[in-house]
């Protein structure tokens, strides 16, 4: 009788426990699911808001083909040349330097001190605050090497900024072809840069891709590295320009430019009548582009990998 | 013999060209601490300034020549912690979530709507945070935060911009916790809490701190999205999360543009950069230990 009172009180503890913990497991999930729910939420109201706060600015005619001082409708055509001119820029500098930095990582460099300080130093550069490398910039680019202020030395300042992201997406590329192609490749008698050029480059091709261009999706973001080296003053351009050193010629890379981040940054901090709207209108835009770099950066990928891969 | 000679050629111009690119990158990143570092120590070698009293000064009033850093060193440190802390349950809650609760939904939506947030610059963030977190913050505290600009707004914008960061890290680290140790826990009898509270989340642990702070790193350095929300007061120490306050890198922002330079202002507003740059090779320190840590505890 005494032990199957004590086995019945036993089972009545177990069941509670049981019950408990089964409590717990719903209570967890369901305040985990609350908070994913939040999650998404905010991210859709984030871009929501945005897009329509600033879609009726950013659509409104004129708004992308005028000049920031045109009476009738400021625009950002300006703006927006000296953006994407400055990302082009910076990949030309970017791209090549990090390809050959990710391809000695991946193919050549010996395990001693040489390459480990090199990926400390990689590593150093990408948790730098942009700010610092601004800095940096506007006294080396701009002041040591003489180039003023001006679209190369921003262009280098973003460089910087976007080394270690390339550096890093490009290393994962070429590591992920498959070992086999490798091992065929210098067993044919290929060397170690024939074989990097023609089969390793190729197969890594659509990874890199979607890289660069997912990382042409940060830099033209970026403003705070520009601040100092680029100028943050709105630039006259002249698209007629034919002299390649005026400093009104859309394509000189020696006159200072504003990208659209930039120009959002200068509208709040000097605030004119009816910057609201343009600042808006602007920050509308730029997510737009930055979205739509995201998007073209998956496609292109995968355009690129069936291309490759299938015949 | 004469016929493999141009491989040879071949190979040690290859190794030239990609060797040169990183003795590039390592020497533009020597360059940058040589000169940070130079023009940040002019402050106490050049202008011949008090380190401690430069650190723990009280008051950065540049037209009075009173340079104390320890405004912006409060701001940055009380700006970054609140950050963590609000962002860091959402964070963590949402990566269990997709990673033990529901791995499909994860891959296929949560993933690509939470590298949005990624993406979105960071001067957006601050147009949101000047005409949206400010105007809520007054609102909801009304006479207490007469602007809305402060410590407060400035870690909510912050929150929202390392929430991605965090998420997506320790998403990774849960990830990579090996299957076997959840079907050992469920075969004990344990429910998915338990296994998670006392299996994935323990064996996690190194990861998921790392993921904290590299988190912590950018809320630290970001510039732009806390200049525009802070309200950049940097003559007296903060006094409270709702007053005007500002950042190192904030005070950076506003201030590198008026410098003359070579002058002691200038120099001193070096001497911040180079305390960002300190505390950021800080933190890449700490994830290394870290790591090693957390590799000799898993053998």
């Amino acid at each position: 009788m005494a032990s199957e009172k004590v086995a019945s009180s036993r089972n009545s503890a177990l069941d509670a426990h049981v019950a408990r913990i089964d409590r717990q497991d719903k209570i967890a999930t369901g305040v985990l699911t609350v908070i994913v729910g939040l999650v998404i939420l905010l991210v859709v109201s984030i871009i929501a808001y945005i897009v329509i706060r600033g879609a009726g600015r950013a659509f409104a005619p004129g708004f992308l083909t005028n000049s920031y001082n045109d009476e009738a409708m400021a625009g950002i055509l300006y703006q927006l040349w000296d953006s994407f001119y400055l990302l082009l820029v910076t990949l030309v500098i970017s791209v090549p330097i990090s390809l050959g930095a990710a391809i000695f990582l991946v193919e050549y460099a010996p395990d001693n001190w040489v390459t480990s300080a090199a990926k400390t130093a990689i590593e150093t550069l990408s948790s730098l605050p942009s700010i610092v490398v601004g800095m940096f910039g506007s006294l080396f680019f701009v002041v040591t090497l003489g180039w003023g202020i001006s679209i190369i030395a921003g262009a280098c300042a973003l460089t910087m900024f976007n080394i270690p992201i390339l550096v890093r997406t490009i290393q994962q590329a070429l590591e992920d072809v498959p070992r086999s192609q490798r091992d065929a490749a210098l067993a044919m008698g290929l060397t170690r840069w024939e074989t990097t050029i023609n089969v390793l480059l190729p197969a890594a091709m659509p990874a890199i891709v979607t890289g660069v261009v997912l990382s042409a999706g940060r830099v033209f973001g970026e403003a705070a590295a520009l601040i100092f080296t680029s100028g943050s003053a709105p630039a006259r351009l002249n698209f007629a320009s034919v002299n390649f050193l005026s400093p009104t010629n859309p394509f000189n890379i020696f006159r200072p430019a504003c990208s659209l981040a930039v120009y959002i940054w200068r509208l709040t901090s000097e605030p004119t009548a009816g910057s609201t709207e343009i600042v808006w209108g602007t920050a509308t835009i730029l997510l737009l582009c930055v979205l739509l770099f995201n998007v073209l950066a998956r496609l292109l990928g995968k355009f690129l990998s069936r291309r490759l891969t299938a015949e | 013999m004469a016929q493999l000679m141009p491989k040879r050629r071949l190979e040690n111009i290859g190794l030239g060209i990609t060797g040169f690119c990183v003795a590039l990158v390592a020497l533009v990143v020597v360059t940058l601490i040589f000169m940070v570092a130079q023009q940040g120590l002019s402050t106490f070698f050049v202008d011949g300034m008090d380190p401690i009293a430069f650190f723990t000064g009280q008051n950065w009033i540049p037209e009075q020549e009173r340079y104390g850093a320890l405004p912006m060193i409060v701001g940055s440190f009380a700006v970054t912690l609140l950050s963590t802390l609000f962002a860091l349950p959402i964070a963590i809650g949402s990566a269990i979530f997709v990673v033990e609760v529901a791995p499909g939904f994860g891959r296929r939506i949560f993933q690509p709507v939470i590298e949005l947030l990624v993406g979105i610059p960071s001067v957006v963030y601050g147009v949101l945070g000047l005409y949206v977190i400010n105007a809520l913050v007054k609102a909801v505290f009304g006479d207490a935060a007469p602007t809305g600009a402060g410590i407060l707004s400035g870690a909510i914008v912050l929150a929202i911009m390392i929430l991605p960061t965090i998420t997506t890290l320790s998403m990774d680290a849960l990830r990579a916790v090996p299957n076997q140790y959840r079907e050992g826990s469920y075969a004990l009898g344990c429910t998915r809490w338990q296994t998670t509270w006392h299996v994935v989340l323990k064996s996690a642990m190194p990861s998921l701190m790392t993921a904290v702070i590299l988190g912590m790193t950018r809320a630290f350095g970001e510039t732009l999205a806390v200049q525009m929300v802070i309200g950049g007061v940097e003559r007296s120490m903060p006094t409270g999360l709702l007053d005007p306050a500002s950042t190192l890198t904030a005070a950076l922002t506003a201030g590198l543009s008026n410098a003359v330079s070579g002058s002691e202002y200038y120099h001193a507003l070096w001497t911040l950069g180079l305390l960002l740059l300190v505390m950021s090779l800080i933190f890449i320190l700490i994830i290394h230990l870290i790591g090693r840590k957390g590799a000799k505890a898993n053998g």
